[in-house]
């Protein structure tokens, strides 16, 4: 037998099929469904007169349009049509459908895993980038267009070609303050918005195995990010720990039998990955962006870079190709400094905001509103400020209401919300005003990414919360 | 649809990173159909920008079917709506240094060539579509070449050179093809792992 990676081995479990142009038809598990996505796989499906193959594989909510203030009246046309559609297509397939004023809607990233819709040695797919997240179990998640959707709609499968596989190994532990947000950053810091493209990404290292499984779908997440569709953890006790009384989850003999396919999903020893990277953690800082692309990233202690060529090293050796490479970076950076208003050469720390986001399918878990909320107890919001908390879903909700971390923002000035993706992707009515800026514990800094003009710093939960008492960007190590 | 030859101007996107937020806004993805995506595409650039005329807006690129830009094009987002914008518009071939891999496969989807072009070749190319010259691509040779010169060859899958050079439709030839292949997959995998063929609306 030759070893395997665990990329390798949940594909070869999948291949229904090898056809001869080198690529494979792969059975999907999983799919997630939302109403941005679906629409138009639903309709095309339709006109071609076919149903779907298998219902009970799909699992369907709301998330993108909904506002998080008042779930009973959606204010906006275009809304209300989008939900309705979801809610026809889904009655007609006979698909799970969470509604709107369900306890266990949320945001598909936060409810699949804590449902165990998300399952080890699996294969996942939903129409949406961040489906990457549902690889901190050890399945194959990968976010897909609406075509794609369609597909796996018709025939539960997908042609694809095998990626190249990436390990990055984090040395040493992560200090105090820091979380899995700033590994994140840190591995697009390293490696470049387009460092993965083509690759899967297996996360390995000590801090990893130490890491909530939170903590690993936050890292996950920003997989694609790193230009990469699928990023992957491999899962241990602590996975099976979290998905043990969760009701989808195998019951009984099953569970016992799950548990022995799950313990050899792992990359065995010998294994060979097409490229190996690895980070140093020990000296980590928290991590903010600075411009418009998540690769614009620095710890909080640095100013913001003056020569491209102290981050995200391009992998060649040519020095001509390098010269040509970072003159086209140097550009991109002018216009990003430029868009964010932000000086080269100043420190990042003490940049104003006017607005903080705490939320997303990134970072809205309750130990991301735990760790905010330790930040921002017994405080006050600044009074420049206005600060969201936006739970990824019904059950994130419930618990934190459980241990009072509702209380303990509201009594700081921030406002606590209804599960949504809200201000990290502005489909709703939380945007930012042109000229805004944000700390935001989302993914993307994209230029209009919260709103047409807004302007956006990411960071992690400690950092956004620390950012809304002072009303700067600010290192949270100084508060705690 | 099928895919073999075009000729074309190619409208120069001299920028890295072209995200899906910036070429289809997040807000109009509440629509709910494909029709007259090409009236939103990069919207922010060209509607909310300050008087500048937009490079794809500009009368010299009237009708061309091929865009060119830099590195990571089309990162990010996932949504189709960015493609089908492109498509809406008339763009038929899209060239960069590399492409977001969701927003490639979408391409496919849609009969858009993607086509991956190296460092050197970006700069020839960049000043041949800003001096107004022809592109030439020829998806059977795998050929891309520019009115006075050089003739790149570019790589392709053969799978998504055959889903473009004739315009197959993956889910007909799979339902027709494999459908037999798809049925013995399911039924070892509910003998092998029973667990994930439990009906989900009786467990919750």
């Amino acid at each position: 037998m030759t070893a395997k990676t665990l990329y390798e081995k949940l594909w070869d479990s999948h291949v229904v099929k090898q056809y001869n142009d080198n690529s494979c038809l792969l059975y999907i598990d999983r799919h997630l469904v939302q109403e941005v996505s679906s629409p138009v796989a639903f309709s095309s499906l339709r006109a071609r007169g076919i149903g779907l193959r298998q219902a009970q594989k799909c699992l369907a909510m709301v998330d993108h349009v909904l506002p998080t203030q008042n779930k009973q009246y959606i204010e906006d046309p275009e809304a209300r049509i989008q939900i309705q559609t979801l809610v026809d297509n889904t009655l007609e397939a006979g698909i799970t459908y969470f509604p709107v004023d369900d306890a266990r809607q949320g945001i598909v990233h936060v409810v699949g895993p804590e449902l165990g819709f998300t399952l080890p040695g699996t294969t996942l797919v939903c129409g949406d980038s961040h489906t990457a997240t549902h690889g901190a179990f050890g399945c194959l998640a990968f976010g897909i267009g609406a075509s794609e959707c369609e597909k796996v709609f018709a025939t539960q499968c997908l042609k694809q070609i095998q990626a190249k596989t990436m390990r990055i190994t984090f040395i040493g532990c992560l200090p105090v303050f820091c979380s899995a947000k700033d590994l994140a950053l840190s591995v697009i810091a390293k490696i470049g918005a387009a460092g993965g493209t083509g690759y899967a990404i297996e996360y390995a290292g000590d801090e990893i195995r130490a890491l909530s499984m939170e903590g690993r779908m936050t890292l996950c997440n920003m997989t694609i990010e790193a230009g990469a569709r699928v990023g992957l953890v491999a899962p241990d006790e602590k996975t099976y720990a979290y998905l043990a009384q969760s009701p989808l989850a195998p019951k009984h003999q099953n569970w016992q039998d799950a548990l022995c396919y799950w313990r050899q999903l792992c990359s065995d020893r010998e294994a060979h990955f097409d490229r190996e990277v690895s980070i140093d953690i020990s000296q980590l800082e928290p991590m903010v962006t600075w411009g418009t692309s998540p690769e614009h990233v620095v710890p909080i202690s640095a100013n913001v870079p003056t020569h491209v060529n102290t981050q995200a090293q391009s992998q060649t050796r040519n020095q001509a190709r390098n010269q040509v490479r970072n003159q086209a970076r140097e550009a991109s950076w002018q216009k990003a400094l430029t868009y964010m208003q932000v000086k080269s050469g100043a420190p990042i720390a003490g940049i104003k905001v006017d607005k903080v986001f705490i939320g997303s399918c990134t970072n809205s878990r309750i130990e991301d509103l735990r760790s905010a909320a330790a930040v921002v107890a017994g405080r006050q919001v600044a009074s420049n400020v206005i600060a969201i908390v936006v739970p990824g879903s019904g059950q994130v909700k419930l618990q934190a209401e459980k241990e009072g971390l509702d209380k303990v923002f509201t009594q700081a000035g921030l406002q606590w919300r209804s599960p949504g993706c809200s201000l990290c992707v502005a489909m709703n009515n939380d945007r930012l005003v042109p000229g805004e800026r944000c700390a935001s514990t989302s993914n993307r800094n994209f230029e209009g990414r919260q709103g047409v003009g807004g302007r956006t710093h990411l960071m992690s939960p400690a950092m956004a919360a620390a950012a809304a008492i002072t009303g700067e960007i600010t290192d949270v190590r100084k508060l705690l | 649809m099928s895919f073999s030859t075009l000729i074309s101007k190619a409208v120069p996107l001299a920028e890295d990173n072209v995200d899906t937020d910036a070429i289809y806004p997040g807000r109009f993805l509440l629509r709910i159909d494909k029709q007259g995506a090409g009236a939103c595409l990069f919207y922010d650039k060209r509607v909310g920008s300050n008087n500048t005329v937009h490079v794809i807006d500009h009368p010299t690129f009237k009708d061309a079917q091929i865009l060119l830009a830099g590195e990571n094009f089309g990162c990010g987002s996932s949504r189709e709506q960015a493609v089908w914008a492109l498509h809406d518009f008339g763009f038929r071939c899209i060239i960069a240094k590399s492409f977001g891999e969701i927003f490639y496969s979408n391409c496919i989807n849609n009969h858009i060539l993607p086509i991956v072009i190296v460092d050197n070749d970006y700069q020839v190319l960049m000043s041949a579509a800003e001096s107004l010259h022809s592109f030439h691509v020829d998806l059977n040779s795998k050929q891309l070449s520019v009115q006075g010169g050089p003739t790149i060859t570019f790589d392709i899958s053969q799978q998504h050179q055959n889903m473009l050079l004739k315009g197959l439709d993956e889910i007909g030839l799979q339902l027709k093809n494999d459908s037999a292949d798809i049925d013995s997959f399911e039924a070892a995998q509910k003998q092998s792992q029973p667990w994930l063929w439990q009906p989900i609306f009786e467990s919750i």
